[in-house]
């Protein structure tokens, strides 16, 4: 990757020798880290695409097969059920957190922080950011036993509110078991927005709220036209970095519900590891991974283009 | 936090703080429950139920949990790894980054670019290749094997934000000390390291907890139960569905208490941290 870095024409004709002497004293420090990223990252990308072009199970031989695993997916309903479950995901992971994280952070940093103190702003912040800390391993253990059908804490509350009726097998009724993972997702991930965006809140300048203010606009004005518009760069960062974490779940699903029951909340993530380790069709496996890349890269491009866009029109 | 007007508290306003409170302490709420019944014997669980306050404090569950999954063991590995990674991997981005970003090497920006993408894509592209030749080297079921992937996948994002950070390092010092004759590396160790610590610091938090948190691949390469860490030890006995409610609880609890003990530890750094990495 270093090898082939070369020199921008202007500069070389100014000082050629020199200039190309600096470029390579400073691309050694690119070779300890380029060795490492071409073995881990590279070559078993590049690899991952070749499998994908195989019926493999992972012992003989690879039977090469064109795109035959691709077409097979474009006709797999098991695929684009898992697909429409990851939506669902993108959805309580970084929609539905984003658009309460902005409330929130607007309200810690303009109301509550202004009228009883920093202090009592940052301790609010801090106890909804907390389960952002934890392993999801764990989160997930925590939910799971909530939310278990007999004598789980969240069953065992409406019981005692008089709401026994509305008991369910929260994990174990396919009709539910999405929205109950959904609705773990959103606990799981509000912190994260609400941290970036009370910091985002900071950058803007106050005189632009006082001015608002003088002229009368009402707080949800001032919240709809000076705070989203100002805040729009950490907007998309939020965006990107939670809907690429969803697209990419595989923890949620393993510990929360093993997909099931039946198909019902099960992601490509788990379909593709189910591929490999499972039911050892390796190349099929490798073709799921490789359209999740695919979906994440576009995704990704589009919103970084979409954030410098912002970030233009906001300086 | 200026202001022209008198900020009054309105009834509106403590409304609001307290709908605040409220919502603060339903997130708050699974940790207290899981506090809770960690800490109550399987009698007392079965006879007044999940959401009753412990009446007398009862470790055994706790303490036969831990010496059951060798929790200790488990700590031990989860820092190992955590820990090599994090150090490792500060090393390989602040090189990377001195080339990139200081050096200013041709075609710095695809480099970076490419060092993105790395790091957002699944894991599950890279896992059978990997899978398939830490078994060929002999690497599988090691904590070699992750600490290996991990250093490559978090230097990755390192690369990728230190390089930008420090491509507003202050030429001025760099010459200065070019003219006192420092070499590169010198220049690199006695200058740019110590003036660049707290994003070093930021960095390193990171990825000690991002590695911490990691379940997909660890659960791939650490199958034998000595060389697992906490998550999927964890994630692992919740799958087999063989513990008591009671036992559920206690292992939720041991695996929170590090989990907050690195969340007041680092609480300032992780903030400052997303401010870095997002308004970058």
């Amino acid at each position: 990757m270093t090898q082939t870095l070369s020199v921008p024409a202007t500069e070389t004709k100014r000082k050629p020798v020199v200039r190309r002497r600096r470029e390579m004293t400073y691309a050694v420090y690119l070779v300890p880290s380029g060795v490492l990223f071409v073995a881990i990252i590279l070559v078993p990308f590049l690899m991952n695409i070749g499998i994908s072009l195989t019926r493999w199970d992972g012992i003989g031989r690879p039977q090469w097969i064109g795109l035959e695993n691709y077409t097979r997916l474009l006709s797999d309903g098991e695929f684009w059920a898992s697909f429409e479950h990851n939506i669902a995901l993108v959805i309580a992971m970084a929609i539905i957190p984003a658009a309460i994280g902005l409330v929130l952070a607007a309200v810690l940093f303009d109301i509550i922080a202004k009228r009883f103190g920093p202090r009592t702003a940052s301790i609010l912040r801090a106890c909804i950011y907390l389960p952002q800390v934890l392993p999801f391993a764990v989160a997930g253990i925590v939910w799971s036993w909530m939310l278990a059908p007999d004598n789980g804490a969240l069953n065992e509350t409406l019981k005692k509110v008089g709401l026994g009726s509305l008991r369910e097998d929260w994990l174990g009724d396919p009709k539910l078991a999405l929205y109950t993972v959904m609705g773990v997702m959103v606990w799981v991930q509000i912190g994260f927005p609400l941290i970036v965006f009370m910091a985002g809140l900071q950058r803007v300048d106050p005189s632009l709220y006082e001015a608002a203010e003088i002229d009368g606009a009402s707080w949800w004005r001032r919240f709809w036209y000076i705070t989203i518009p100002q805040i729009r760069p950490e907007l998309y960062v939020v965006l990107l970095i939670c809907s690429v974490a969803a697209l990419k779940s595989f923890d949620k699903v393993y510990i929360l519900t093993n997909g099931g029951p039946g198909n019902a909340t099960r992601v490509p993530a788990y379909y593709s590891w189910q591929n490999f380790f499972e039911k050892t069709q390796v190349g099929y496996g490798a073709a799921i991974a490789t359209v999740m890349t695919l979906i994440i890269v576009v995704l990704t491009a589009v919103l970084l283009r979409r954030q410098s866009k912002a970030e233009e029109d906001g300086s | 936090m200026t202001s022209v007007t008198v900020r009054r508290r309105t009834p509106g306003s403590y409304a609001l703080l307290v709908s605040l409170i409220v919502l603060a302490v339903v997130m708050l709420l699974p940790f207290v429950i899981i506090a809770f019944n960690a800490i109550k014997s399987p009698a007392e669980y079965s006879s007044h139920g999940p959401l009753s306050p412990p009446k007398s404090l009862y470790l055994q569950g706790l303490k036969d949990f831990w010496e059951r999954v060798d929790f200790g063991g488990k700590l031990l590995n989860s820092l190992i790894i955590s820990g090599s990674v994090a150090v490792l991997a500060v090393i390989l981005s602040v090189l990377n980054a001195y080339a990139l970003g200081i050096g200013r090497v041709r075609g710095r920006v695809s480099i970076m670019v490419i060092f993105l993408l790395a790091n957002t894509m699944p894991q599950e592209v890279l896992v059978y290749p990997l899978y398939f030749f830490s078994k060929k080297v002999g690497l599988y079921d090691t904590r070699l094997s992750v600490i290996i992937i991990f250093t490559a996948i978090q230097s990755a994002f390192g690369t990728y934000l230190l390089s930008s950070v420090l491509s507003a390092f202050p030429r001025e010092i760099l010459e200065a000390a070019r003219m006192d004759g420092a070499g590169r590396l010198r220049i690199l160790w006695r200058i740019i390291v110590p003036i660049s610590r707290p994003t070093l610091g930021v960095l390193f938090v990171f990825f000690f907890i991002w590695t911490w948190n990691e379940f997909f691949l660890p659960l791939v390469f650490l199958i034998s139960n000595e060389n697992q860490t906490v998550p999927v030890a964890l994630g692992v006995l919740q799958g087999q569905k063989m513990m008591d409610a009671t036992m559920t609880s206690a292992s939720a609890l041991l695996g929170i208490i590090p989990a907050i003990v690195f969340f007041l530890i680092f609480q300032r750094t992780l903030t400052r941290g997303i401010t870095v990495g997002s308004v970058k």
